[in-house]
């Protein structure tokens, strides 16, 4: 533990990093993969083809994809940049499903009620169905958030510094220490992740409480 | 630049030899189903028994959660260091890639097998009490059955991770499809690394596509038939990678309704 003491700063830097490679990817996903979603429920063709257009992204190697970000859109190797497309790119494959899962599970006579009050199509969607789909998107969000956390610290393998740095360091040096603050600091990464989601579902769903009160 | 990679792969000097695209495939296969087998050997009895008994179930739920959050680089480079200087031979670099891969496995497959159970029709199950069944023989003939395309999706989201994760096995200088994309890498020869993420893409798409032949083979068409409505959302998702967040959601959902 002396190792951590002296490397404290370190350590911190490296997950301030790992927060901002791992998180500004779920936000930018998320955006991405809510038009995705509706379009695939609201017309139906599309369905097959978005979700085997993106289960396909899922099944790239995370290390691959960093590699050949660089050559696809033109920017240096070690640009952080290529960490946060690639978990982008992975975020969208995890959540176009769930929305499109979340939104059908919208019961009909919510919308046709909604419908009948005189909500347009896309006020609609941003206040009756979105919210209703939430706890089935949080739940896709929570298991993005615990994969891109581990997925990541892969990039060290291509020198973009995060908490995998350690691992990697670790490794060539022959030294368990920054391995084993590096997993642990990895999997504490994930559960206040994970917390934050469970946290902002618990906001946006009052109606999930109310039943509770009364009975 | 599409021209370069597909060079690359037409190339019968690439086709042949040590370190041909034919046996990094098989390594590769052989590391993935190996790892696989153990995790659904692990995962499958104990998701049944918690499914079955409702024992245990916050404990793995949480273990899961938890398991998932692993960073499968950091624990390959652990178990290295822990396992390599116990072991001898090629098992010293097999062993800590195999462990990375099953504790990668176990989750999906676990959550699979529990929810399925666990969503089992109750009038079914007492249905069976009713005429006689144990314990034991319900969940043989009742709640297994019924649980098998849950049971499967769960094996077929593992298998995907597993063949995507397996390449970090050339991490540690083992074979498998990992090789084009490492060496790919330290000889910025683009080509190459694209190659291996296309071949690895096409495996996993394979294997999936294999897996999905034997999830309509074991489950009872009984179960396929009464749901008509699942049956053709099957047949047109049927032949495409479960995505990895259906999975976990909906074993994630209970813990919403009690807690």
């Amino acid at each position: 533990m002396t190792w951590l003491r002296d490397h404290f700063g370190e350590v911190l830097s490296l997950t301030v990093q790992h927060i901002y490679l791992a998180g500004v990817p779920l936000i930018l996903g998320l955006l991405i993969a809510l038009p995705l979603g509706w379009l695939a429920r609201r017309y139906r063709g599309l369905y097959p083809v978005l979700i085997i257009g993106t289960g396909l992204l899922y099944t790239i190697p995370s290390l691959a994809l960093f590699i050949m970000l660089p050559v696809l859109i033109g920017t240096r190797v070690l640009n952080p940049v290529n960490v946060l497309v690639a978990m982008t790119i992975y975020t969208v494959a995890l959540l176009v499903r769930t929305v499109a899962d979340g939104l059908g599970a919208v019961p009909d006579a919510v919308n046709q009620s909604a419908s009948a009050m005189g909500y347009k199509r896309g006020r609609r969607f941003v206040s009756v169905e979105l919210p209703l789909a939430v706890p089935v998107i949080s739940a896709g969000l929570r298991v993005a958030a615990v994969s891109n956390v581990s997925i990541v610290s892969v990039a060290a393998l291509i020198g973009v510094q995060q908490l995998g740095s350690l691992f990697t360091d670790g490794f060539s040096r022959a030294f368990v220490e920054p391995i084993i603050v590096g997993v642990v600091a990895c999997v504490l990464l994930a559960l206040i992740f994970d917390g934050v989601i469970l946290g902002a579902t618990y906001l946006a769903t009052p109606w999930l409480r109310a039943g509770k009160a009364s009975g | 630049m599409i021209g370069n990679i597909f060079a690359w792969l037409t190339d019968g000097t690439h086709w042949q030899g040590y370190d041909g695209i034919p046996r990094r495939l098989l390594e590769h296969l052989a590391y993935s189903v190996t790892a696989l087998l153990i995790a659904a050997l692990i995962a499958i009895p104990l998701g049944l028994y918690i499914g079955h008994t409702g024992r245990g179930r916050f404990l793995v739920v949480n273990a899961v959660g938890a398991a998932r959050a692993i960073p499968s680089l950091g624990l390959l480079f652990l178990a290295f260091f822990w396992l390599g200087p116990r072991l001898s031979g090629d098992l010293a670099l097999l062993a800590p890639v195999g462990l990375v891969l099953v504790v990668l496995a176990i989750p999906p497959i676990l959550s699979g097998a529990y929810a399925g159970v666990e969503g089992v029709d109750p009038d079914a199950r007492d249905a069976a009490r009713g005429m006689g069944m144990r314990g034991p023989q319900v969940l043989r003939h009742v709640e297994l059955p019924c649980a098998l395309p849950l049971i499967m999706s769960g094996i077929r989201s593992g298998m995907l991770q597993v063949i995507a994760t397996a390449t970090i096995a050339a991490v540690l200088g083992l074979g498998g499809l990992g090789r084009f994309l490492i060496d790919g890498l330290a000889a910025q020869d683009f080509p190459q690394t694209a190659s291996g993420a296309i071949l690895v893409a096409v495996l996993a798409l394979s294997v999936d596509l294999a897996l999905a032949l034997v999830q309509r083979s074991v489950v009872s068409r009984g179960l396929t038939g009464r749901f008509s409505t699942v049956a053709t959302f099957d047949a047109v998702t049927g032949a495409e990678p479960p995505a990895p967040a259906l999975q976990p959601s909906g074993s994630e959902r209970p813990p919403h309704g009690t807690g």
